[in-house]
């Protein structure tokens, strides 16, 4: 095992001290790790006092369990109302774990936040199994919880808290965090670093303030000293940022006027040597793909989210055109059918005995079934390289311009993948942002050799990736169809040709309905034929404004 | 009941705040929208703003099922969880007394609770499309008609809507944006001064929130006075016609969609105006509530890169010169 990695358990199993210490940090997400894990949970659990509980949170929780509420099955049993505590309420004071958080719909995130804003004290350990970087947890439960770590690289078996960990001194029972003293100085570093990083919101540099309390507590320090305000940094504000400094800003920045309650006291150095080092040694601790993070945007793609585009219709529970019931348990957003259980409960009344009031058992509950629609999601794979000139890719730009706009009314995602050079890059992961949109479309570059076939094979990843999460896919792809890079990034054009075939043969195979826009100057046989292979529309658009292509590109496109 | 962070605490976000009061003097403007980032004090604002509010008549807050109530409750601040069921929302059949007692009960929802007071969205933007609607088409009439289940019930529904979001993470439906009566954008400060004292605050109110609400007690209770005032001041205030005439001119100048735009630009000209103490309003009033009134309510098309903002203060500026 790797020595960052090793470094990575030491910061998770520290965090969970800290959480154990003041659960008011909200907790952590853990992404990856694998039994790593285990040993960060078993080290909360020690922190933690001995009367807490720790609740695991299934995905499919109801409202009724997470929130409390009545009791159907065991109210019908008994014939009386039975209500029970909810899984946040009896987590009180101890721990929630969330498996699978990267799949945590926002709903449920929503609930998990709007209890941890609330009166309810528990540590969060959000399990984040996301491989991809756009499978995140939730933005809104990953703003309440102090701590991102990342023990995704590490293969972790069968080890305890490493010796260079210190070991945790247990909590005393009576204390807050009110007693460790802060210095107007450390304020003034954490926003300054929290300022340099890019990290807008309010609460990061406020968590990194109780960590770095939390570190001089658990070291049974009374004063805050640097090396808690570097732990800190590291570990709540470093994984937050969204940029890196710029040159003249990090050191250069004069800092405001120390606050007057503290003037006095200057011993650990001025506020700018601190705010140095402690910027210093968070850069140096930035994970190393936060920059891909950088590039990828924050937001998180919204699956969770209406289905009002033209997509495929499914079965839902919970919303849709009505399409009649079936037997089972109402709850979950599952709705009661009233009629259909008074109906199903009629036949056995007088078998049951009901004196006065119907005789409704468990069996008979029948609950509403609602179709919907399933969410579409447009996939815009463009070719930038230098074959397809110029002026044609301004052309593209501004059909998928139109196109999004569009997507934007019908409420549908879209995504786009250029190709160009020697590979294809997701430029933006499905949205329903037009903020993000544009912002992909203004910085696709042109120039360079046609990879189709990776063009291709990225776009129908995407698109398998879209149906996995219940969406439908619909692929357009703008190209002139002349590939001359090959699958492997060779420039032979020969291999280029026959790849670029065998991936429209396997989109084809995989049944996304997709339209081909051949934008070359003269559309010869090879854009039709890897139309065929595709089984997508062909549209050969030599001439074309954005205009006319947005027209072809709508008349093809599924209603 | 937890202590909430005072109002006046708040850092910054002038312009927030500004709509808030607008909004707590006169409900008949819409509800609120807030744009921005998170952490960024939305939810703070909006609920501090609801505790600073006086206790209302018992029989004009939450469900009204036709009893008298008598005495008096704190203003109510109900929050929308995302992913709230449609029957959360109007109220439904109570299943409890409907299964062990056979009783027909209607059990009112969150809509009923938020009567009188403020309903909070958090990330609007990614409610479920029918129940923004039917929020949308309670909050303009004020009642809430519930027909299904065989139960047929209408109770009051009178509240200030205030919705917040982030448009990166999806937009809301233009139709939906317009029936907001005001909306805001809110960003964090990058000013370092500022933020280390957000930071210091937020710091001092979770260490000792009964301790910090005091020492703010003097300014929350000056803000009480400021929206009582405004409130009993709002029926008085005069809107001199050619006061009308330029905000006519504004809104045909930036090319605001549909009455509603007008109509809202004046309410919270004069709203403003009330809590200033101003009884006749002039243009300032308008100039200073028309980036709220207007911003969001802007014909544009979806890609344009200009903000709503600078064109709204551009036509101020033609219109003044």
């Amino acid at each position: 095992m790797s020595a960052v990695g090793e470094e990575r358990l030491a910061d998770a199993l520290l965090a969970a001290r800290l959480c154990a210490v003041d659960p008011g940090l909200g907790g952590m997400i853990l992404r990856g790790g694998g039994e790593a894990r285990d040993l960060v949970l078993a080290e909360l659990r020690t922190g933690l006092p001995g009367w807490a509980s720790v609740k695991r949170m299934p995905v499919h929780i109801d409202d009724e369990r997470l929130l409390g509420g009545i009791d159907l099955a065991a109210t019908l049993a008994r014939g009386a109302a039975v209500s029970r505590a909810g899984l946040l309420a009896e987590a009180d004071g101890g721990a929630v774990i969330v498996p699978m958080a990267e799949r945590l719909s926002d709903a449920m995130a929503g609930r998990l936040a709007a209890a941890i804003d609330g009166d309810a004290r528990f540590v969060t350990v959000a399990l984040d199994d996301g491989i991809e970087a756009e499978e995140r947890s939730p933005a809104a439960l990953m703003e309440r919880l102090a701590f991102w770590i990342d023990l995704s690289h590490d293969r972790h078996s069968g080890h305890g808290p490493g010796a260079e960990v210190p070991q945790a001194a247990a909590p005393e029972e009576s204390w807050t965090p009110d007693q460790i003293r802060d210095d107007g100085e450390v304020v003034t570093a954490l926003v300054a670093i929290a300022v340099a990083l890019g990290i807008d919101t309010a609460r990061a540099p406020l968590f990194a303030l109780r960590a770095a309390r939390a570190a001089a507590r658990l070291d049974g320090r009374a004063a805050i000293a640097e090396q808690d305000i570097l732990l800190a940094a590291r570990l709540v504000l470093a994984p937050r940022a969204t940029r890196l400094p710029t040159a003249e800003e990090a050191p250069a920045e004069p800092p405001p006027p120390p606050p007057q309650d503290y003037a006095g006291e200057q011993e650990q150095g001025s506020p700018a040597a601190l705010e140095d080092v402690v910027l210093a040694a968070t850069l140096a601790a930035l994970p190393k793909d936060v920059l891909a993070r950088i590039a990828a945007g924050t937001a998180r793609d919204r699956r969770a989210t209406t289905a009002h585009g033209a997509g495929e219709r499914r079965k839902s529970g919970a919303r849709g055109r009505p399409m009649g019931a079936r037997a089972g348990l109402p709850g979950g957003g599952r709705r009661l059918a009233l009629i259909d259980t008074l109906r199903a409960a009629a036949p056995w009344q007088k078998l049951r005995g009901a004196a006065g009031r119907v005789a409704i058992r468990r069996d008979d509950l029948r609950i509403r079934r609602f179709e919907t629609r399933a969410e579409a999601v447009t996939i815009f794979a463009v070719d930038a390289s230098g074959s397809s000139a110029l002026a044609r890719l301004a052309e593209a730009k501004g059909a998928v311009e139109l196109l999004l706009a569009e997507a934007y009314v019908k409420r549908a995602q879209v995504a786009l993948i250029a190709f160009r050079g020697t590979t294809a890059e997701l430029l933006l992961p499905p949205t329903r942002s037009l903020v993000r949109a544009r912002r992909a479309l203004a910085e696709l570059p042109g120039g360079g050799g046609t990879p189709l076939a990776a063009g291709l094979r990225a776009a129908q990843q995407l698109a398998e990736a879209a149906r996995a999460r219940g969406r439908t896919p619909f692929l357009v792809v703008l190209t002139d169809g002349r590939a001359n890079i090959a699958a492997d990034g060779r420039a032979v054009r020969a291999a280029a040709v026959a790849d670029a075939m065998a991936a429209a043969k396997a989109i084809g195979a995989g049944g996304v309905q997709a339209a081909f826009l051949d934008i070359s100057a003269r559309p010869g046989p090879e854009g039709a034929a890897l139309a065929t292979a595709m089984r997508a529309r062909y549209l050969p658009l030599p001439r074309a404004d954005a205009a006319t292509m947005h027209a072809a590109v709508r008349a093809v496109q599924p209603r | 009941m937890r202590v909430s962070f005072p109002f006046s605490a708040i850092v910054g976000q002038d312009e927030m705040k500004r709509a808030l009061l607008i909004a707590a003097v006169d409900a008949r403007i819409g509800g609120v929208m807030v744009f921005g980032d998170r952490g960024t004090g939305k939810s703070t604002a909006v609920r501090a703003l609801a505790a600073l509010l006086p206790p209302i008549a018992a029989a004009d807050a939450g469900y009204q099922d036709g009893t008298v109530r008598k005495g008096k409750v704190p203003v109510p601040f109900v929050d929308l969880p995302l992913g709230a069921t449609e029957d959360r929302v109007v109220g439904a059949l109570d299943l409890e007394r409907a299964l062990g007692a056979g009783v027909k009960a209607f059990e009112p929802g969150l809509l009923a609770r938020a009567n009188g007071g403020f309903l909070y969205i958090d990330e609007v933007n990614l409610l479920e499309d029918h129940i923004v609607d039917l929020l949308l088409d309670v909050a303009a009439s004020g009642e809430n008609v519930v027909e299904r289940e065989g139960l047929s019930v209408r109770h009051p529904a009178r509240f200030v809507l205030v919705g917040s979001g982030n448009p990166e993470e999806g937009e809301l439906r233009p139709q939906l944006l317009d029936r907001f009566g005001l909306s805001v954008e809110v960003r964090t400060p990058q000013d370092l001064a500022q933020r280390v004292e957000i930071l210091k605050r937020c710091d001092a109110f979770e260490r000792d929130p009964a301790g910090f609400a005091e020492m703010w007690g003097r300014a929350e209770r000056a803000t009480v006075r400021r929206i009582a005032r405004g409130r009993a001041a709002l029926a008085g205030v005069v809107m001199p016609d050619a006061v009308l005439g330029f905000a006519s001119r504004l809104c045909i100048a930036v090319g605001a969609d549909g009455l509603r735009g007008e109509l809202t630009l004046m309410r919270a000209a004069r709203a403003l105006a009330a809590l200033d103490g101003i009884a006749v309003v002039s243009a300032a009033q308008i100039s200073a509530v028309a980036p709220l009134a207007l911003r969001h309510r802007l014909r544009r098309a979806v890609l344009d890169e200009t903000g709503s903002t600078a064109r709204i203060e551009r036509a101020l500026e033609e219109l003044a010169a």
